[in-house]
């Protein structure tokens, strides 16, 4: 009987955070080679493929990335749905693999965001003065920044729990922490508390500190079934559960602004692993803000609702605490090309796989992923084990 | 034309986003011309939402209209302080809030007529249509009096 359980068995990041050489397609393809690499599995055996850029008018598009690469798959996915894409594609690859609907699957993303700084007009309308149509005629006239959105879910946070920026900024200062301890990391310089709150205000009442940086990146995995795995380069890590929830997509429209689909799609993937939020050793969690990381160690159950402040502030975040966080530095500190879930997946691989370098969480055999898509609506959640249950 | 008036401290029109009006929107943004905030209220389960869409999100039958008194409370806000877009990073800081109307559905939109720190949560606002163009009145929002 052929063992079909979906393992990761290749990662590969192209150059991060600061790579003015490679354009976006380009970014896709140094990852998909160093992840090829790094499991030593030929192109020619993908025979799945997912790739989140779904505008067809970018040169990265989905269909034509794969073509790029001269890979012709028969599982092919373009879920595109913002920076948890990538736990989704995981959910999928790992279901099309239990199911024979292909064996080797590659996930990809590049961006190259920071050096594109500048020529991105942002959300809404492309100029000035533009009929806006949909859904976002009803936001676009009130100038709400991407900030503004998840400053929004903080401020109601604060409202409800009391939660204070001091809490939020525990979460920027820990993954600072570990920036300073990952070489490729883009700000490693260390940070306390009173930087975090004191830097200058952008949307009330997330500070500079709260916001992810804008960086170039790309990182690629290859999902494939533990019996091939058996012969690869590096030891499998396993798909214990993978699932995802969404709850809303445009933040008008958000149901509660404390809770995300984080709490559905925590709950499933536990369920599948058989396992509880004090079997996690680490977690890799999408901090586009520090509130965003905070809601989900909420809903996925690392602590009460409400509790996330106290618990940020505990010092549980850091290495050595109870629950080491974004220990490649995050989107906060380490790199964040725009959509961060495949970074979140190779980090949490690598310390699996006991290749956390200075960043290693000592013993380190169930790591959780959790993606954020859109404005806290598209959540993905992948469990991944160093054994197989 | 519009009915509605231009407010002394209205806020700056030029260079703002405006909506583009399609067969959902077209009755609400007709209504902001003479001076009145709709939602959708559903005919069938009595559910009521907002923004305006060809379908109840609660049962899946065609939604009709309801006028709103045009009141509400402020349910979250941000301060946005920094905002790289054209014409807004002119006119920071400015308000940005979801207000919970008294009808149930929530909207968003700025806050004027108070300095931007005195915006909090749970605060009473009401709608002050600022004309636009010859098709919408867009709806700010006050504290109320």
């Amino acid at each position: 009987m052929v063992d079909r359980t979906p393992v990761i068995a290749g990662i590969g990041l192209s150059d991060c955070p600061k790579a003015p050489h490679l354009d976006a397609v380009g970014h896709h393809v140094l990852a998909a080679q160093r992840a090829l690499a790094d499991c030593g599995l030929a192109k020619s055996e993908i025979d799945g493929f997912m790739c989140a850029q779904g505008d067809f008018a970018q040169p990265d598009n989905a269909g034509t990335m794969a073509e790029i690469l001269g890979i012709n798959p028969r599982y092919f996915d373009g879920t595109a749905v913002g920076g948890s894409s990538f736990e989704l594609h995981v959910q999928h690859a790992a279901a099309a693999i239990r199911a024979g609907l292909c064996d080797n699957v590659l996930i990809v993303y590049g961006s190259d965001l920071y050096t594109q700084s500048g020529t991105n007009p942002g959300f809404g309308a492309k100029k000035p003065g533009e009929a806006v149509p949909g859904v976002l005629q009803f936001e676009a006239p009130w100038g709400n920044s991407l900030i503004g959105a998840y400053a929004m879910a903080a401020q109601r946070h604060m409202h409800e729990y009391g939660t204070t920026s001091e809490q939020l900024a525990a979460i920027a200062v820990a993954c600072r922490t570990h920036a300073a301890l990952n070489p490729n990391a883009q700000y490693r310089k260390p940070m306390t508390i009173e930087d975090v709150v004191n830097s200058r205000m952008i949307a009330d009442p997330l500070h500079l500190l709260d916001c992810c940086v804008v960086s170039d990146g790309g990182g690629a995995v290859i999902v494939t079934t533990a019996e091939r795995a058996r012969d690869l380069r590096q030891p499998p890590v396993y798909v214990l559960g993978a699932a995802s929830a969404q709850t809303h997509w445009n933040i008008s429209q958000m149901p509660d602004y404390t809770r995300t689909g984080a709490e559905r799609s925590g709950k499933e993937a536990f369920a599948q692993a058989g396992l509880t939020p004090d079997d996690v050793d680490t977690v890799q969690l999408y901090d586009s803000f520090t509130i965003t990381a905070l809601l989900m160690l909420e809903d996925l159950g690392f602590c009460k609702k409400g509790e996330g402040g106290p618990f940020a502030a505990s010092g549980a975040l850091q290495l050595g605490g109870a629950l080491p966080l974004n220990t490649d530095g995050g989107a906060l500190s380490s790199c964040h090309p725009g959509m961060r879930g495949i970074f979140l997946l190779i980090e949490a691989t690598r310390q699996l796989r006991g290749q956390g370098g200075e960043a290693q969480v000592e013993g380190a055999e169930v790591a959780l992923a959790c993606g954020s898509g859109g404005w806290l609506s598209a959540m993905g959640t992948v469990i991944l084990g160093k054994d197989k249950a | 034309m519009t009915n509605v008036t231009t407010p002394a401290d209205a806020p700056p029109m030029e260079g703002r986003p405006v909506p583009l009006l399609d067969a959902s929107t077209r009755p609400y943004w007709e209504a902001t011309l003479r001076g009145e905030l709709l939602v959708q209220e559903c005919p069938e389960c009595d559910h009521r939402q907002f923004y305006p869409r060809q379908i109840c999100v609660e049962c899946g039958a065609v939604p009709g209209w309801l006028t709103t008194g045009g009141k509400g409370v402020v349910h979250t806000f941000s301060v946005v302080r920094q905002n790289g877009a054209f014409p807004f990073n002119q006119w920071t800081p400015y308000a940005v809030a979801m207000v919970e109307l008294d009808e149930g559905p929530r909207i968003m939109g700025n806050v004027i007529g108070c300095e931007v720190d005195e915006v909090r949560i749970g605060m009473r606002v009401e709608v002050d249509f600022v004309p636009l163009n010859d098709e919408a009145a867009l709806p700010f929002w006050r504290p109320a009096g």
